[in-house]
Protein backbone atom coordinates (compact mmCIF):
# COMPACT_ATOMS: atom_id res chain seq x y z
CA UNK A 1 0.00 0.00 0.00
CA UNK A 2 2.96 2.12 1.36
CA UNK A 3 4.52 1.43 -2.23
CA UNK A 4 1.52 2.52 -4.38
CA UNK A 5 1.21 5.26 -2.52
CA UNK A 6 4.83 6.33 -3.55
CA UNK A 7 4.58 5.14 -6.87
CA UNK A 8 1.58 7.35 -7.17
CA UNK A 9 2.89 10.29 -5.54
CA UNK A 10 6.30 10.48 -7.95
CA UNK A 11 4.32 9.71 -10.64
CA UNK A 12 2.62 12.82 -10.64
CA UNK A 13 5.58 14.82 -9.93
CA UNK A 14 7.04 13.52 -12.69
CA UNK A 15 3.93 14.20 -14.47
CA UNK A 16 3.81 18.19 -13.73
CA UNK A 17 7.61 19.33 -13.05
CA UNK A 18 8.71 20.96 -16.52
CA UNK A 19 11.63 22.58 -16.45
CA UNK A 20 14.20 20.55 -14.77
CA UNK A 21 15.03 19.61 -10.66
CA UNK A 22 14.53 22.41 -9.31
CA UNK A 23 11.03 23.41 -10.45
CA UNK A 24 10.46 19.84 -8.94
CA UNK A 25 11.12 20.70 -5.63
CA UNK A 26 8.26 22.37 -4.65
CA UNK A 27 6.18 19.73 -6.10
CA UNK A 28 8.46 17.53 -4.38
CA UNK A 29 7.93 18.84 -1.13
CA UNK A 30 4.05 19.31 -1.64
CA UNK A 31 4.17 15.55 -1.82
CA UNK A 32 6.77 14.30 0.55
CA UNK A 33 6.34 16.89 3.48
CA UNK A 34 3.15 18.29 3.34
CA UNK A 35 0.75 16.19 1.95
CA UNK A 36 1.92 12.60 3.14
CA UNK A 37 4.26 13.79 5.84
CA UNK A 38 7.14 11.39 4.85
CA UNK A 39 9.98 13.60 5.98
CA UNK A 40 10.07 16.79 7.68
CA UNK A 41 10.75 20.05 6.51
CA UNK A 42 14.40 20.01 7.87
CA UNK A 43 15.03 16.22 6.47
CA UNK A 44 13.47 17.65 3.31
CA UNK A 45 15.91 20.30 3.48
CA UNK A 46 18.94 17.38 4.24
CA UNK A 47 17.37 15.64 1.03
CA UNK A 48 18.05 18.46 -1.35
CA UNK A 49 21.79 19.38 0.30
CA UNK A 50 22.25 15.70 -0.67
CA UNK A 51 21.08 15.73 -3.94
CA UNK A 52 23.12 18.80 -4.91
CA UNK A 53 26.33 16.93 -3.43
CA UNK A 54 25.77 13.99 -5.31
CA UNK A 55 25.71 12.89 -9.05
CA UNK A 56 22.41 12.87 -10.87
CA UNK A 57 18.96 14.90 -11.31
CA UNK A 58 18.36 16.30 -7.89
CA UNK A 59 14.40 14.96 -8.46
CA UNK A 60 16.33 11.32 -9.10
CA UNK A 61 18.44 11.83 -6.22
CA UNK A 62 15.35 12.89 -3.98
CA UNK A 63 13.14 9.89 -4.89
CA UNK A 64 15.71 7.81 -3.94
CA UNK A 65 16.49 9.16 -0.92
CA UNK A 66 12.55 9.29 0.13
CA UNK A 67 11.90 5.79 -1.45
CA UNK A 68 14.79 4.32 0.19
CA UNK A 69 13.33 5.82 3.52
CA UNK A 70 10.13 4.88 3.43
CA UNK A 71 10.42 1.06 2.13
CA UNK A 72 13.92 0.58 1.75
CA UNK A 73 15.86 -0.16 -1.68
CA UNK A 74 12.59 -1.42 -3.09
CA UNK A 75 10.82 1.99 -2.77
CA UNK A 76 14.22 3.78 -4.07
CA UNK A 77 12.90 1.78 -7.18
CA UNK A 78 9.29 2.32 -7.02
CA UNK A 79 9.89 6.52 -6.47
CA UNK A 80 11.94 6.14 -9.14
CA UNK A 81 10.26 4.84 -11.78
CA UNK A 82 6.88 6.40 -10.54
CA UNK A 83 9.14 9.68 -11.21
CA UNK A 84 10.60 8.47 -14.79
CA UNK A 85 7.62 6.83 -16.68
CA UNK A 86 5.49 10.20 -17.12
CA UNK A 87 7.97 11.91 -18.99
CA UNK A 88 9.31 9.05 -20.99
CA UNK A 89 5.71 8.45 -22.63
CA UNK A 90 5.41 12.38 -23.01
CA UNK A 91 8.62 12.86 -24.87
CA UNK A 92 8.07 9.65 -26.82
CA UNK A 93 5.37 10.99 -27.79
CA UNK A 94 6.90 14.39 -28.62
CA UNK A 95 9.86 12.78 -30.80
CA UNK A 96 7.47 11.36 -32.30
CA UNK A 97 5.60 14.88 -33.53
CA UNK A 98 8.91 16.11 -34.18
CA UNK A 99 10.06 13.34 -36.48
CA UNK A 100 6.66 13.15 -38.16
CA UNK A 101 6.67 16.94 -39.14
CA UNK A 102 10.82 17.96 -39.27
CA UNK A 103 10.65 18.06 -43.08
CA UNK A 104 8.32 20.99 -42.77
CA UNK A 105 9.26 24.34 -42.71
CA UNK A 106 7.64 25.52 -39.68
CA UNK A 107 9.58 22.40 -37.55
CA UNK A 108 12.73 23.98 -39.31
CA UNK A 109 12.11 27.35 -37.47
CA UNK A 110 10.82 26.17 -34.65
CA UNK A 111 14.02 24.27 -33.66
CA UNK A 112 16.35 27.15 -34.85
CA UNK A 113 14.82 28.91 -32.58
CA UNK A 114 14.73 26.96 -30.00
CA UNK A 115 18.77 25.63 -30.40
CA UNK A 116 19.69 29.22 -28.99
CA UNK A 117 17.68 29.10 -26.19
CA UNK A 118 18.32 25.57 -25.36
CA UNK A 119 22.50 27.30 -25.56
CA UNK A 120 21.59 30.14 -23.37
CA UNK A 121 19.71 28.07 -20.53
CA UNK A 122 23.00 25.90 -20.27
CA UNK A 123 25.31 28.84 -19.84
CA UNK A 124 22.72 29.94 -17.12
CA UNK A 125 23.25 26.72 -15.45
CA UNK A 126 26.67 26.54 -15.73
CA UNK A 127 26.80 30.84 -14.18
CA UNK A 128 25.34 28.43 -11.25
CA UNK A 129 28.00 26.40 -10.82
CA UNK A 130 31.11 29.35 -11.39
CA UNK A 131 29.67 31.27 -8.40
CA UNK A 132 28.84 28.39 -6.26
CA UNK A 133 32.73 27.34 -7.53
CA UNK A 134 34.69 30.71 -7.50
CA UNK A 135 32.78 32.92 -4.79
CA UNK A 136 33.51 31.82 -0.90
CA UNK A 137 32.84 33.87 1.84
CA UNK A 138 35.66 32.26 4.20
CA UNK A 139 38.40 31.89 2.16
CA UNK A 140 40.39 33.47 -0.44
CA UNK A 141 41.42 37.16 -1.88
CA UNK A 142 38.83 39.20 -2.33
CA UNK A 143 36.13 36.43 -1.32
CA UNK A 144 37.13 34.54 -4.60
CA UNK A 145 38.07 31.46 -4.04
CA UNK A 146 42.35 30.81 -5.82
CA UNK A 147 42.25 26.86 -5.54
CA UNK A 148 38.65 26.56 -7.61
CA UNK A 149 39.94 29.53 -10.31
CA UNK A 150 43.37 27.31 -10.60
CA UNK A 151 41.81 23.81 -10.94
CA UNK A 152 39.25 25.33 -13.82
CA UNK A 153 42.33 26.51 -15.74
CA UNK A 154 44.10 23.48 -15.76
CA UNK A 155 40.99 21.42 -16.45
CA UNK A 156 40.09 24.08 -18.87
CA UNK A 157 43.64 23.43 -20.79
CA UNK A 158 43.14 20.08 -20.09
CA UNK A 159 40.07 19.67 -22.08
CA UNK A 160 40.96 22.62 -24.72
CA UNK A 161 44.32 21.87 -25.38
CA UNK A 162 45.35 17.81 -25.12
CA UNK A 163 41.30 16.71 -25.54
CA UNK A 164 41.80 14.81 -21.92
CA UNK A 165 38.07 13.22 -21.62
CA UNK A 166 35.82 15.10 -19.41
CA UNK A 167 35.33 12.17 -17.41
CA UNK A 168 38.94 12.01 -16.49
CA UNK A 169 39.13 15.87 -16.13
CA UNK A 170 36.26 16.20 -13.42
CA UNK A 171 37.55 12.87 -11.70
CA UNK A 172 41.20 14.01 -11.36
CA UNK A 173 39.49 17.78 -10.69
CA UNK A 174 37.94 15.72 -7.40
CA UNK A 175 41.66 14.60 -6.54
CA UNK A 176 43.16 17.82 -7.25
CA UNK A 177 40.83 19.35 -5.04
CA UNK A 178 41.74 16.94 -2.20
CA UNK A 179 44.96 17.81 -2.30
CA UNK A 180 44.89 21.62 -2.89
CA UNK A 181 42.64 21.99 0.08
CA UNK A 182 44.50 19.37 2.06
CA UNK A 183 47.75 21.90 1.66
CA UNK A 184 45.90 25.37 2.35
CA UNK A 185 44.16 23.68 5.45
CA UNK A 186 47.45 22.30 6.79
CA UNK A 187 49.80 25.46 5.75
CA UNK A 188 47.13 28.48 6.48
CA UNK B 1 26.04 -8.36 -37.72
CA UNK B 2 24.24 -9.05 -34.37
CA UNK B 3 27.50 -9.01 -32.38
CA UNK B 4 27.83 -5.05 -33.63
CA UNK B 5 24.98 -4.17 -32.10
CA UNK B 6 25.26 -5.76 -28.70
CA UNK B 7 28.65 -3.93 -28.66
CA UNK B 8 26.72 -0.52 -29.70
CA UNK B 9 24.30 -1.41 -27.12
CA UNK B 10 27.11 -1.81 -24.14
CA UNK B 11 29.51 0.82 -25.32
CA UNK B 12 26.27 3.14 -25.02
CA UNK B 13 25.02 1.74 -21.78
CA UNK B 14 28.98 2.63 -20.47
CA UNK B 15 29.11 5.94 -21.97
CA UNK B 16 25.51 7.04 -20.61
CA UNK B 17 26.48 5.16 -17.23
CA UNK B 18 29.64 6.86 -16.67
CA UNK B 19 28.26 10.84 -17.60
CA UNK B 20 25.12 9.80 -15.18
CA UNK B 21 27.54 9.04 -12.32
CA UNK B 22 30.13 11.77 -12.77
CA UNK B 23 27.52 14.76 -13.46
CA UNK B 24 27.32 17.04 -10.53
CA UNK B 25 24.29 20.04 -10.82
CA UNK B 26 21.74 18.88 -13.23
CA UNK B 27 20.58 18.15 -16.55
CA UNK B 28 22.31 20.73 -18.71
CA UNK B 29 25.91 19.80 -17.25
CA UNK B 30 25.12 15.84 -18.49
CA UNK B 31 24.06 17.79 -21.49
CA UNK B 32 27.09 19.55 -21.63
CA UNK B 33 28.79 15.81 -21.06
CA UNK B 34 26.56 13.96 -23.87
CA UNK B 35 27.61 16.35 -26.80
CA UNK B 36 31.38 15.57 -26.20
CA UNK B 37 30.71 12.14 -25.69
CA UNK B 38 28.15 11.33 -28.41
CA UNK B 39 28.98 14.11 -30.63
CA UNK B 40 32.65 15.15 -30.40
CA UNK B 41 33.68 11.59 -29.75
CA UNK B 42 31.68 8.60 -31.26
CA UNK B 43 29.64 10.92 -33.50
CA UNK B 44 26.52 8.88 -33.86
CA UNK B 45 24.78 11.83 -33.63
CA UNK B 46 25.55 15.73 -35.61
CA UNK B 47 25.49 18.50 -32.93
CA UNK B 48 22.36 20.31 -34.24
CA UNK B 49 20.26 16.96 -33.52
CA UNK B 50 21.95 17.19 -29.99
CA UNK B 51 20.38 20.76 -29.35
CA UNK B 52 17.11 19.60 -30.96
CA UNK B 53 16.54 17.17 -28.38
CA UNK B 54 17.64 19.30 -25.89
CA UNK B 55 15.01 21.63 -26.72
CA UNK B 56 12.52 18.54 -26.58
CA UNK B 57 13.79 17.08 -23.79
CA UNK B 58 13.56 20.69 -22.07
CA UNK B 59 10.07 20.91 -23.02
CA UNK B 60 8.59 17.72 -21.60
CA UNK B 61 8.17 17.26 -17.58
CA UNK B 62 10.94 15.33 -15.78
CA UNK B 63 14.11 15.32 -15.70
CA UNK B 64 16.00 16.83 -18.55
CA UNK B 65 18.94 13.95 -18.27
CA UNK B 66 16.65 10.99 -18.56
CA UNK B 67 14.42 12.71 -21.24
CA UNK B 68 17.64 13.71 -23.23
CA UNK B 69 19.08 10.03 -22.72
CA UNK B 70 15.69 8.66 -24.35
CA UNK B 71 15.58 10.67 -27.33
CA UNK B 72 19.86 10.06 -27.41
CA UNK B 73 19.02 6.14 -26.98
CA UNK B 74 16.69 6.28 -29.50
CA UNK B 75 18.33 7.74 -32.47
CA UNK B 76 21.31 6.01 -32.22
CA UNK B 77 19.44 1.92 -31.00
CA UNK B 78 15.84 2.01 -31.29
CA UNK B 79 13.69 1.18 -28.86
CA UNK B 80 16.55 -1.01 -27.15
CA UNK B 81 18.73 1.97 -27.15
CA UNK B 82 16.61 4.05 -25.91
CA UNK B 83 16.07 1.65 -23.32
CA UNK B 84 19.80 0.95 -22.46
CA UNK B 85 20.43 4.86 -22.05
CA UNK B 86 17.70 5.33 -19.45
CA UNK B 87 18.57 2.95 -17.37
CA UNK B 88 22.30 3.80 -17.66
CA UNK B 89 20.53 7.17 -16.42
CA UNK B 90 19.14 6.45 -13.77
CA UNK B 91 20.73 3.29 -12.10
CA UNK B 92 24.21 5.64 -10.60
CA UNK B 93 21.87 8.10 -9.22
CA UNK B 94 19.55 4.81 -7.43
CA UNK B 95 22.67 3.31 -6.53
CA UNK B 96 24.73 6.26 -4.85
CA UNK B 97 22.00 8.14 -3.05
CA UNK B 98 20.79 4.32 -1.37
CA UNK B 99 24.14 3.92 -0.04
CA UNK B 100 24.70 7.41 1.09
CA UNK B 101 21.04 7.68 2.88
CA UNK B 102 22.23 5.12 4.85
CA UNK B 103 25.17 6.91 6.29
CA UNK B 104 24.29 10.50 5.43
CA UNK B 105 25.13 12.56 8.27
CA UNK B 106 28.99 11.22 8.39
CA UNK B 107 28.79 11.79 4.57
CA UNK B 108 27.60 15.35 5.16
CA UNK B 109 29.89 15.94 7.59
CA UNK B 110 33.30 14.88 6.36
CA UNK B 111 35.59 16.91 5.05
CA UNK B 112 37.53 14.63 2.59
CA UNK B 113 34.30 14.35 1.08
CA UNK B 114 33.91 18.00 0.71
CA UNK B 115 36.94 18.82 -0.65
CA UNK B 116 36.77 16.22 -3.31
CA UNK B 117 33.59 17.75 -4.10
CA UNK B 118 35.03 21.29 -4.23
CA UNK B 119 37.62 20.09 -6.85
CA UNK B 120 35.05 18.44 -9.21
CA UNK B 121 32.97 21.51 -9.19
CA UNK B 122 35.54 23.19 -10.60
CA UNK B 123 36.31 20.26 -13.45
CA UNK B 124 32.21 20.55 -14.03
CA UNK B 125 32.93 24.15 -13.97
CA UNK B 126 35.41 24.00 -17.36
CA UNK B 127 33.88 21.11 -19.32
CA UNK B 128 30.69 24.04 -18.71
CA UNK B 129 32.97 26.55 -20.38
CA UNK B 130 34.31 24.55 -22.64
CA UNK B 131 31.28 23.03 -24.41
CA UNK B 132 29.72 26.36 -24.71
CA UNK B 133 32.33 28.16 -26.13
CA UNK B 134 31.91 25.28 -28.84
CA UNK B 135 28.37 26.23 -29.09
CA UNK B 136 28.23 29.31 -29.30
CA UNK B 137 30.69 29.75 -31.96
CA UNK B 138 28.78 26.91 -34.45
CA UNK B 139 25.80 29.03 -33.69
CA UNK B 140 27.35 32.41 -34.61
CA UNK B 141 28.66 29.95 -38.13
CA UNK B 142 24.58 29.16 -38.47
CA UNK B 143 22.94 32.58 -38.09
CA UNK B 144 25.18 35.26 -37.15
CA UNK B 145 23.83 37.90 -34.59
CA UNK B 146 20.32 36.58 -34.72
CA UNK B 147 21.87 33.71 -32.70
CA UNK B 148 24.27 35.23 -30.81
CA UNK B 149 21.40 37.92 -29.70
CA UNK B 150 18.76 35.08 -28.33
CA UNK B 151 21.68 33.08 -26.87
CA UNK B 152 22.59 36.32 -24.28
CA UNK B 153 19.06 37.37 -24.04
CA UNK B 154 18.00 34.15 -23.06
CA UNK B 155 21.12 33.38 -20.79
CA UNK B 156 19.96 36.88 -18.83
CA UNK B 157 16.39 36.28 -18.83
CA UNK B 158 17.18 32.61 -16.74
CA UNK B 159 20.24 34.17 -14.95
CA UNK B 160 19.46 37.11 -13.98
CA UNK B 161 15.64 37.52 -14.03
CA UNK B 162 14.68 33.82 -13.09
CA UNK B 163 11.87 34.10 -15.74
CA UNK B 164 10.32 30.94 -16.50
CA UNK B 165 11.88 28.41 -18.80
CA UNK B 166 8.56 27.47 -20.55
CA UNK B 167 7.68 31.03 -21.41
CA UNK B 168 11.03 31.34 -22.84
CA UNK B 169 10.77 28.44 -24.78
CA UNK B 170 7.34 29.98 -25.96
CA UNK B 171 9.14 33.15 -27.20
CA UNK B 172 11.99 31.56 -29.16
CA UNK B 173 9.75 28.94 -30.44
CA UNK B 174 7.64 31.70 -31.90
CA UNK B 175 10.67 34.02 -32.80
CA UNK B 176 12.07 31.22 -34.80
CA UNK B 177 8.78 30.25 -36.97
CA UNK B 178 8.29 33.83 -37.77
CA UNK B 179 12.22 34.50 -38.44
CA UNK B 180 13.57 31.21 -39.85
CA UNK B 181 10.32 29.22 -41.32
CA UNK B 182 10.64 31.00 -45.16
CA UNK B 183 11.66 28.86 -48.28
CA UNK B 184 14.97 30.57 -48.25
CA UNK B 185 16.52 29.28 -44.87
CA UNK B 186 15.41 26.01 -45.40
CA UNK B 187 17.71 26.15 -48.89
CA UNK B 188 20.29 27.43 -47.72
CA UNK B 189 20.32 24.48 -44.54
CA UNK B 190 20.30 21.97 -47.58
CA UNK B 191 23.56 23.53 -48.89
CA UNK B 192 25.22 23.78 -46.19
CA UNK B 193 24.92 20.58 -45.37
Amino acid sequence: MELLKLFLSFFQIGLFSIGGGYAAMPLIQEQIVTKNSWLSVSEFADVITIAEMTPGPVALNSASFVGMKICGFIGAVVATLGYIIPSCIIVSIFAAVYAKYSSMNFMNGLMKGLRPAVIGMIASAAYTIFKLSFLSSDSGVFGINLISVFIFLIAFTGLKKFKISPITVIFASGLFGYVLYNCQAAFL
Amino acid sequence: MKKNKLKLYWQLFISTLKLSAFTFGGGFVIISLMKKEFVDKFKWIDEENMLNYTAIAQSSPGAIAVNASLLVGYKIGGIPGAAVTVIATVLPPLVTISIISLFYSAFKDSITVNYILKGMQAGVAAVLADVILGMVVSAWHECRWISIFLIAAAFACVAFFSVNIIFIIAVCGILGIILFSDKNSKIDHGLQK
